[in-house]
């Protein structure tokens, strides 16, 4: 029988990267990740892992040590939130392009000013082409899941490339919940050590992060756009694989009522569960609600959400992050588009939503519902782009 | 006839190369202008200033004394403007 701890969102990515034998943690502390290093360093302190702890003195730093440590072969974690994420933008594009397998935990919270510290996926959002895999979870189970997972795909060898696991701040990070963790036996016969292809090695050197002008970075641009849509197929075998392990099913896109849904929500992390909890309540009452929450932004699953929506009448897109003064939010931009290319003429009202970790209840959910009923009854939208519950 | 470049599918992932040093094949002495820095080797007193400051290597220790690699120097007058006996000038070739 599985095992079932009590923890907090930032303890089990902690406890995650403690069973993942990571080589080597560069971090810098932020609310709301703080607690991820803090509970790491103390598995160190204690001896529980052999792994290398490296306090740097940014954020910038951190990630600089990463993509050095990672370079190495090493297997590397580290963890970060909202600005810190930003003072990291310049090496995140370093590691994608070296090809650098890096898992981060990325614990959503906005961008000052003002200063706020609660969630919303404004850091995440802000670096979204960054080239690194972008994973959602919505809950602290799924951010333990997703962290295991995360090294396993990234450290394929047709991947290659970084990936951050992301977890609503406070709601998911502090907020204690009793998930099922595997044996450390099992985890490591999942995860077995990494096996680099190039390693940097004083005795034997080899040319890194070499100089590539206007004959040649087009080329390194593809490749690695290429390696980011192709990772598609590794995650494949990496879900079924984790399945066969834990019970538990993870895929690039969640759906839930999606056979029968007239109307449907797409929303990422956290508050996919309080829009099925709505959606539930609703189908009770003969609303054909479903609801979309892609696990994976990047890339992005776009042959899996228009096979899912393309009988709704009307989608309502979560976003809790603002675009400015863009045709649409993040994910309301990526829905666009994926509708435009695959030729379904189908309403989309884009939503902005919690910034600054403003809550959203089920009440506000259910207002949303009904207006996107409204939105597929008369096929008209009012306004394209909402703030809701915004004053 | 122009040189046939690979294709992205088939150049090294990230750019890594397996071979060290490779910078040195990049001969940056072909961004330099019109002005190329000329050594005046009886004013020169070996003080080594220019080799250290040269931000591109592209000084050369010869015996106890200097000399321009001009397969590297860019021209940016540097040495020049550090040289304490003014041995070294810009000269437009």
């Amino acid at each position: 029988m599985a095992k079932v701890i009590g923890l907090t969102g930032d303890e089990a990515v902690a406890y995650a990267i403690k069973q993942c034998n990571v080589d080597v943690v560069a971090a810098y502390p932020i609310t709301p990740q703080t607690v991820i290093v803090e509970a790491f360093s103390e598995y160190v302190f204690n001896g529980e892992v052999d792994t290398e702890f490296v306090c740097v003195e940014s954020e910038h730093s951190a990630m600089s040590a990463c993509v050095g440590a990672s370079l190495t072969g090493a297997r590397v974690f580290t963890a970060t939130a909202s600005q810190g994420l930003a003072l990291m933008h310049e090496i995140l594009y370093i590691a994608s392009s070296l090809r650098c397998p890096i898992v981060m935990g990325v614990v959503n919270r906005a961008l000052s000013a003002p200063i706020n510290i609660h969630g919303d996926h404004s850091d995440m959002m802000g670096s979204r082409d960054c080239g690194w895999i972008q994973i959602y979870a919505e809950n602290v189970q799924e951010a333990y899941d997703w962290t295991i997972q995360a090294f396993k795909i990234a450290e394929d060898k047709e991947v290659l490339l970084p990936v951050t696991v992301n977890l609503d701040g406070f709601i998911l990070s502090h907020s204690i919940e009793g998930i099922k963790v595997l044996e450390d036996e099992d985890v490591a016969s999942f995860l077995p050590p990494r096996e680099p292809v190039y390693t940097i090695d004083p005795n034997n050197p080899i040319t890194v992060g070499a100089l590539a002008l206007p004959n040649y970075y087009f080329e390194f641009k593809v490749q690695q756009d290429h390696a980011l849509r192709n990772s598609f197929k590794a995650m494949g075998k990496v879900f079924s694989e984790y399945e066969e392990l834990s019970g538990r099913k993870y895929d690039v896109l969640h759906t839930y009522g999606m056979e029968d849904a007239e109307i449907a929500l797409i929303c990422l992390g956290s508050t996919a569960g309080t829009a099925r909890y709505v959606a539930k309540r609703l189908r009770e009452k003969g609303v054909k609600v479903g609801v979309l929450k892609p696990w994976v932004y990047r890339p992005f699953p776009e042959k899996e959400i228009v096979e899912a929506v393309k009988e709704v009448k009307a989608l309502a897109v979560m976003d809790r992050a603002c675009s400015f003064g863009a045709p649409y939010a993040p994910l309301g931009s990526d829905i666009a588009s994926i509708l435009y290319k695959s030729g379904l003429d189908i309403p989309v009202v884009n939503y902005v939503y919690g910034l600054g970790g403003r809550d959203v209840s089920p009440l506000d959910l259910e207002a949303v519902v009904n207006e996107i009923l409204e939105v597929a009854k008369t096929g008209e939208i009012k306004e394209h782009l909402k703030f809701l519950g915004v004053r | 006839m122009s040189e046939k470049k690979p294709l992205w599918q088939t150049l090294p992932i990230a750019g890594i190369l397996l071979e060290p040093k490779s910078s040195l094949k990049y001969k940056t002495g072909d961004w330099r202008g019109p002005f190329t820095p000329k050594i005046n080797q009886e004013k020169c007193t070996k003080c080594l200033l220019c080799w250290i400051y040269c931000p591109d290597g592209a000084i050369e220790r010869v015996g106890d004394g200097v000399r321009i690699n001009l397969d590297y120097c860019k021209g940016c007058g540097i040495c020049v403007s550090e040289c304490p006996v003014k041995a070294i000038t810009m000269e437009r070739l």
